[in-house]
């Protein structure tokens, strides 16, 4: 597509669709939201870049390729199950604990919060690599 | 007696930095593992006095008790003789592979696989619970095939690491078959059970079956007959496997087996049947090939098949001396086959061919290798003052003084030696002695570890036997007392006397070197005799192997075919009418359409919103433009999230909005890219949809309907309401589900999500272009 307004936009956008996927993430655990709501809209973020410009563009100026993104939520959702068997002998039990933080009752972190970030990596990654094969100008002819 | 685990842990630790050794030692690892394996061995040697006092260690781990699922290891006997073989030929092998191994690429690869199989090997040996000891088999098995295949150029290599990992496989879900079986007879897995209920197994319904499957493991693994073909075509190996898995540790599980389960399964009718009837054919199997091949590792393949037979035979007759002589026997085997394989390895290297009939006079250009040959070739054959020579003195007795049909098996045996003793002496004569064909020159100093492991072999085959007493009561006893259950007492000695046994040897010694003398002299007999065979035996096993598998996998196709179409609208269809099949039943059985309608008024704008899905999903229906199809069912699914919001379902509104989303810009992406719009489907096809979408959207909404009415006693989502915050720290119920209560689904559907990109990319980036 060929538009400067959505191209300029996507600039800015983009990156406060990314601020705000990552606040999802983090408040999903009280309030609406989550790895995957936030994950989707991460990758959406991404593909807005790839329709405001072509999707080949940004898989040559993505650093990161989407099959990584996949490995890493694999790897913390797999990581993030074993504290639960060798703390109370669970599998998968949540373990939490609470960081410090100046001037407020501290951020209180877990495994399943852990989880969360896997499942929101690896949304990002299913969703830019569903978009990327779709958009591959060469197989469809 | 946490050591054992340990020692096996550390086998398989050390087996995974191998690949992240610093640069300066990596060049050194073969010398490297065979520290680790001295040092095991040195473990084992002092746990020697302990277990010749007829004691034993067992270590004790909980895994899933429920199932009878625990980790055993045992340290006795037997599983001490064969630790000892395991880590002491280890030491050699890797100090052998060591040199071998430089010339080519990947060794790193290579040790790794050859350790990690050590380690395996160890745990099979000491495994005293049989699913953990199937675990173990398994392994071996899967890490033979990478070791047989390493030099994976090779088609032929390849042939013949698939053929032996299908037929070791086959075995290994046969023995998993007969462990469960007899497992249920006694209710445990664990053998010191089976050894205690041995009556109770024997006389259950359950014994014959259960014995079969075993066997069936046990005759796959150590390559008896009719199995017994994937061991030569094994020989694609490199040779520090052969001479490993081969001959020494991987092949002898199979008899280990046996011996372990010998007290507790061994001693009936259809044992002492069965077992020796399988280990006479493959002994003569093993000896009557061996004498026609030409091929160097051929021959040491064929006469390790007749080893193998004898070990069988002589478990399976099962007397106090047969048994003695077995354990004897694995351990002569060992020294002399160990040594062989790599002597052939070493020559092989040298010379560049393994072919008897190109090689000569092997003695002039490396007279300390053809020396350490002379004496394992004189204990293959079986003559004195080497340990082989008592072996088959012992084998003689305990076959003539076998019960049952004792005769027969004595002159099968004897009839074996003498192939055996002719076979020896032709590779002596043709290899080491005689004219030499070529001159090679070889550096003395490279050598070394070439020629120490055989050397060490030989040495102890040498002394032991010339002094076996000490041997035979600290290694050979305490092993017989486990496999035979009581206590024999063994007392070894080279001269035994002038008697029956003695002159059977001379015969054996007599004829045999009649037979090499003809087939040394004349090379026509044996070319003769190579004919003799193809037209007798003219099936060949690896060939009926593979075409039965081709066979096999060509009926798979066609009958694949006729599932997998290829034809998505089909696989669509069949999917909707089988679940509509399903659901209709069920609406039956439950008489799905007996409900009440709770009916409550709704504020219009709900109405009106469910108005507009309706309309919209008609319209997606009949419209002739892709686009606003695609944009319709997008009304749809924003509908749908609306409806969630109205409920204050705020987490599934986001994301149906979000994935609804997603959805239509994919089909943007692909919309570009289709061919215009054309009508394809017929009447008769549309009114079939037609058929087919009615049956089932009616289903599904009685289904819906129905589930309002239903009322459970109580419904888990109290449960998530009043635990989500107390017990799981979160506020948001529905976070709360995905990432800790329900987190295992949660972990199952991110793995298929992945999984379906992973497919989805491979698909439509293959490079394969479509005519």
């Amino acid at each position: 597509m060929n538009s400067i307004i959505l191209q300029i936009a996507s600039k800015y956008v983009r990156w406060l669709l990314v601020i705000f996927s990552v606040i999802i993430l983090l408040r999903g655990h009280n309030a609406p939201g989550g790895g995957f709501i936030g994950g989707l809209l991460a990758g959406l973020s991404l593909a807005y870049k790839g329709f405001a410009f072509t999707p080949e563009l940004l898989k040559t100026e993505m650093k990161v390729k989407p099959e990584s993104f996949m490995g890493l939520g694999l790897m913390l959702i797999f990581i993030s199950v074993w504290p639960g068997v060798f703390i109370k002998s669970a599998f998968m039990e949540g373990i939490w604990f609470t960081i410090p933080f100046p001037f407020t009752e501290g951020y209180k972190f877990g495994t399943p919060f852990l989880f969360d970030i896997g499942v929101f990596f690896t949304v990002i990654g299913v969703t830019v690599l569903f978009l990327f094969s779709l958009s591959n100008n060469k197989s469809w002819k | 007696m946490l050591p054992m685990l340990n020692l096996v842990i550390l086998y398989f630790l050390f087996a995974l930095s191998i690949f992240i050794l610093p640069k300066a030692i990596k060049s050194q690892k073969g010398i490297l593992i065979a520290f680790l394996q001295m040092a095991a061995f040195v473990w084992f040697v002092f746990k020697v006095p302990l277990v010749s006092a007829n004691n034993s260690e067992l270590l004790f781990l909980k895994w899933i008790p429920e199932l009878g699922l625990n980790f055993e290891f045992l340290l006795d006997g037997l599983s001490l003789a064969f630790a000892l073989l395991v880590t002491g030929v280890g030491v050699l092998v890797f100090l052998y592979a060591h040199s071998y191994m430089k010339s080519y690429d990947n060794t790193a690869k290579f040790f790794f696989f050859l350790l990690l199989f050590s380690g395996a090997m160890l745990g099979l040996v000491l495994s005293a619970n049989l699913i953990q000891l199937f675990i173990f088999w398994e392994l071996t098995t899967v890490l033979s095939f990478f070791l047989i295949s390493f030099f994976n150029e090779k088609e032929l290599a390849r042939k013949a690491a698939f053929q032996s990992l299908v037929i070791t496989f086959l075995g290994g879900l046969s023995l998993l078959a007969g462990i469960i079986v007899i497992g249920s007879a006694v209710d445990s897995y664990s053998i010191n059970d089976w050894v205690a209920g041995a009556d109770k197994i024997k006389s259950s319904s359950s014994y014959v079956p259960g014995l079969i499957l075993i066997l069936i493991g046990v005759f796959t693994k150590s390559a008896q007959f009719p199995f017994h073909f994937w061991l030569p075509g094994a020989m694609q190996a490199p040779a520090p496997v052969s001479a490993y898995l081969h001959s020494a540790t991987m092949v002898k599980a199979g008899v280990f087996l046996l011996a372990r389960l010998s007290p507790a399964l061994g001693g009936t009718d259809e044992w002492t049947f069965i077992v020796p009837l399988f280990g006479v054919i493959t002994m003569l199997v093993g000896s009557y090939f061996a004498i026609t091949q030409t091929d160097l590792k051929a021959i040491l393949a064929y006469t390790t098949i007749n080893a193998l037979g004898v070990l069988v035979l002589l478990l399976g007759i099962d007397t106090n001396l047969s048994i003695k002589a077995a354990v004897l026997f694995l351990f002569i085997h060992a020294f002399y086959k160990a040594s062989l394989f790599m002597i052939a390895g070493f020559i092989e290297k040298k010379t560049g061919t393994r072919e008897i009939n190109e090689l000569g006079g092997l003695i002039k250009s490396f007279p300390i290798t053809s020396a350490i040959a002379l004496l394992a070739l004189l204990s293959m054959a079986g003559l004195p003052p080497m340990l082989g020579f008592l072996g088959k003195e012992l084998i003689y007795e305990a076959k003539v003084q076998s019960p049952g049909f004792g005769s027969m098996i004595f002159i099968f045996g004897f009839i074996s030696n003498v192939l055996m003793f002719a076979v020896s002496m032709k590779v002596l004569f043709k290899v080491f002695l005689g004219k030499a064909k070529k001159t090679y020159t070889v550096s003395r100093f490279k050598n070394t570890f070439f020629v120490i492991g055989p050397a060490i072999l030989v040495l102890i085959s040498l002394v032991i036997g010339i002094a076996p007493n000490l041997f035979g009561k600290w290694i050979i006893e305490p092993a017989t007392n486990v496999i035979y259950a009581s206590p024999v007492n063994v007392e070894l000695a080279l001269w035994h006397g002038f008697n029956q046994v003695l002159l059977l040897s001379i015969a054996t010694v007599v004829l045999g070197s009649m037979l090499s003398y003809i087939l040394i002299k004349y090379n026509r007999v044996e070319v003769l005799w190579q004919k003799f065979n193809t037209t007798v035996f003219p099936v060949n096993l690896p060939e009926l192997f593979t075409k039965t598998i081709e066979s096999f996998v060509a009926f798979s196709v066609s009958k694949t075919k006729i599932l997998q179409h290829g034809y998505h609208r089909y696989y669509i269809l069949s999917i909707i009418v089988f679940t509509a099949v399903l659901l209709w039943v069920q609406l039956f059985v439950t008489k799905g359409w007996q409900f009440e309608i709770p009916f409550t008024f709704k504020p219009f704008y709900i109405s009106g919103l469910v108005f507009i899905i309706m309309l919209a999903t008609l319209f997606s229906v009949i419209t002739r433009s892709r686009i606003a199809a695609i944009l319709s069912m997008g009304v749809t699914g924003y509908g749908m999230a609306l409806i969630f919001l109205y409920y204050s379902a705020v987490d599934l509104a986001i994301t149906q909005i979000l994935s609804e989303t997603l959805i239509v810009v994919m089909f943007m992406l692909i919309l570009q890219r289709l061919p215009t719009f054309t009508k394809l489907s017929s009447k008769a096809t549309k009114i079939r949809d037609l058929i087919v979408s009615i049956i089932f959207g009616t289903a599904m909404t009685l289904v819906t309907l129905k589930a309002i009415n239903v009322n459970l006693s109580s419904p888990i989502s109290e449960f998530f309401m009043q635990n989500s915050f107390q017990k799981a720290f979160g506020e948001n119920v529905v976070n709360v589900i995905l990432v800790d209560f329900r987190a295992l689904d949660t972990l199952g559907e991110a793995t298929v999500l992945v999984i379906a990109a992973v497919g989805v990319s491979v698909l439509l980036f293959s490079k394969k272009s479509k005519s």
